[in-house]
Order: structure tokens, then C-alpha cells, then sequence
């Protein structure tokens, strides 16, 4: 079970991240696409804290001994699925700035071409 | 009227050799069209390349030599080249081998020629590290594309019509992308055919290649030639 003070401390930590996250995409700052991990983060660690014996359950099913390991694990594992979503991001983003700047360069060297002739 | 053919010379801070290059390139065929990939240098490569008399695509900033050739083959493409032949600017491949490089294009037999320094007469002289490097990666590949190749990392090519289509699309970026380039072109049924060649020293400069650069590389080459085995064709080459 986890401690009452620990529970409240914990629900209002993943309310406010919940409300960090709600903020920048109201203000346009964070494209839904890349809010949901941390929303679903946000959530996970609010539904942990309020439902008090959840964690310990969890813990003892997958054989951790110590509950609060079990939330150590948990963060690193969406830390490392943010990470991932990332690279793939970043993957992607570099392959359409190298499409760009071929595109610009072809693009470019049609204009001047066209220009030295007229 | 014969074939419409083109040489891409991807050019990176070449000035002291990119005007011999093409100047060899109009003397061993002038039906050649010439265009240089500027891969963002900061010498006088591309006022050099222009005044020799090649067309000049000038990269906004480096994209490394796959990107290069790529925008190359994009070019061939979108100017309607039936042949493309990539050349270095450093003078080491001969522009007077350009007929056996075409030769199994023209015939129909390939629709990419690699140029080889271990077929034939060989007077290649690498670095001994270099030399089994290339070999065991020939090895390797001709495991993987299920054909004898010696020489997997030459970047003495020609490309027809169906290549040029499909690499305009899809290229290996980077650095050593002409390893990767083998194995997705036998992956999408281009066929492939390699032709001896014999490539000089290098007029200028030095190989850019350190030996933690060529293990870094040969790993990164290694895992994407893997990968490359179970990846999907980025799109389906359509018969003409």
C-alpha cells in the first residue's frame, strides 16, 4: 500500500504534468502526435497514486520485492519509449530535409538555367 | 540519335581536380553531359565545375555522398537520361573505361554496372587493411544478393533507366552507401553486372577514411545491410 502523503504528493505531481502538457498543446506548442506518451504518462502515474494498493499488487505479481522499484521501472521504461519515438522522429525529419535540400538545389540550378536563356 | 547519357561527379571541396575530371569526362566521349553534385563545398568547386563546362547542382549544405549521388540520379531523372555513370572528382576512376562500364547497359544485360578493381588485371593497390575489408564485405554481399561480386564498395557505377528511376527514390544516404546501394538493388530486381576496371591513385588529396572511421563504417554498413535484407521496397519498380 502506498503511504497516504506519498499518494497525494504523487497524484498532484502527474496533475500537473497533465497540465503542463493540456497547456502546451492548447497553445500550439506540442502537436497532439507527440503528446500522447506523455499523457499517457501523466495518467499512469496519476491512476498509481490514487489507487493506493495498485502499485504493490503490480510489484508483487512481476516479483519485485520493493513496490517503489516497480515505479523505477515503469518511468524508465516510458522514458526509453519516449527516447525511441524520438529517433523515429528524427529519422524521419532528416530523410525530408535531405528531400528538401535536393529538391531546393534541382529546383535552383532549373531557375538559373531558365534565366541565363530568357 | 544514340542514348541520352549523363556522368553525376558528386564533388565535395574538389577545386584543384573537378575541372581535369570533366575535361577527361567530354575528351573520352563528348556525348557525355556532365553535372556536378556540389555537396555543399567551401572552396571554388562549383565556379571551377561551371567554367570547365558542366552543369552545376549546388547543395544547400552536405548531404554526404549517397544524398549527392542521389540528387544526381534525380536530375538524370527529371532530364530524361537513359544512361547515368558516377564518376569521383578525385581522378581516380579513368573516364576512358566509360565503354565497358556502358557496354552491358547498352546491350540490355544490367541495369547497374559496378565497376571492379579485383576483376581482371589487377593493379589495385590499397592499404592491406583496406584490401580485406573489401574483400570479406564481397563476400558477404554476394552471400546476401545470391551472385559473385568482388567489389561491393566501388563507386565507379552506371545506372539505366530502371535504376535511375528507382534510386531517385530510394538511396542510401551517408557515407559507404554504395555497399547498401548493391543490396537493394538486387532486393528490388535490378540486375546487377560488374565490369573490371583500373583506377589510378588519387590526383589530389587523400582517402577521408581513418581506420576507427572504416570500422565505424564497416558496422554501420554491416547492420544496414541486414536490416536491408528484411526491409520492403520503398516503392515497386514498374516495367516499361
Amino acid at each position: 500500500m502506498t503511504p497516504f502523503r506519498v499518494s497525494i504528493f504523487a497524484a498532484i505531481a502527474a496533475l500537473i504534468l497533465l497540465a503542463v502538457v493540456f497547456e502546451l498543446m492548447r497553445s500550439r506548442r506540442l502537436q497532439e502526435r507527440y503528446a500522447l506518451l506523455w499523457l499517457l504518462t501523466g495518467l499512469v502515474v496519476f491512476v498509481l497514486a490514487v489507487w493506493r494498493s495498485l502499485l504493490g499488487w503490480a510489484a508483487n505479481t512481476v516479483g519485485i520485492a520493493y513496490p517503489p522499484s516497480a515505479l523505477f521501472v515503469l518511468a524508465s521504461f516510458f522514458i526509453l519509449v519516449v527516447l525511441l519515438h524520438y529517433s523515429t522522429v528524427i529519422s524521419r525529419l532528416s530523410e525530408q530535409n535531405t528531400a528538401l535540400a535536393q529538391r531546393l538545389a534541382l529546383l535552383e540550378h532549373e531557375l538559373e538555367q531558365t534565366r541565363s536563356r530568357g | 540519335m544514340g542514348l541520352r547519357k549523363i556522368a553525376i561527379v558528386p564533388a565535395l571541396n574538389e577545386e584543384r581536380s573537378i575541372a581535369a575530371v570533366i575535361a577527361e569526362i567530354r575528351a573520352a566521349d563528348p556525348e557525355f553531359d556532365v553535372v556536378v553534385i556540389d555537396d555543399g563545398s567551401t572552396d571554388s568547386t562549383a565556379a571551377r565545375a561551371e567554367s570547365a563546362g558542366a552543369r552545376v547542382v549546388r547543395l544547400p549544405f552536405n548531404l554526404g555522398i549517397g544524398g549527392a549521388v542521389q540528387t544526381g540520379l534525380q536530375y538524370a531523372r527529371d532530364h530524361d537520361f537513359s544512361i547515368a555513370v558516377q564518376i569521383d572528382a578525385d581522378g581516380q576512376h579513368d573516364p576512358t573505361q566509360l565503354p565497358q562500364l556502358l557496354a552491358p547497359l547498352v546491350a540490355g544485360e544490367a541495369d547497374v554496372v559496378v565497376g571492379s578493381r579485383f576483376l581482371g588485371e589487377r593493379n589495385y593497390k590499397a592499404p592491406f587493411v583496406r584490401r580485406i575489408g573489401i574483400r570479406v564485405f564481397a563476400a558477404i554481399i554476394s552471400g546476401v544478393v545470391g551472385q559473385p561480386l568482388t567489389d561491393t564498395s566501388s563507386s565507379f557505377r552506371a545506372y539505366g533507366r530502371r535504376a535511375i528511376a528507382y534510386f531517385s527514390r530510394d538511396y542510401p544516404h551517408g557515407f559507404v552507401e554504395s555497399v547498401e546501394a548493391t543490396v537493394i538493388a538486387s532486393r528490388c530486381g535490378l540486375r546487377l553486372k560488374e565490369v573490371p576496371v583500373v583506377m589510378r591513385q588519387r590526383l589530389m588529396g587523400q582517402s577521408s577514411l581513418t581506420l576507427p572511421l572504416s570500422i565505424y563504417y564497416s558496422i554501420k554498413v554491416l547492420v544496414a545491410v541486414f536490416v536491408g535484407i528484411f526491409r520492403r521496397s520503398a516503392y515497386e519498380l514498374k516495367e516499361e
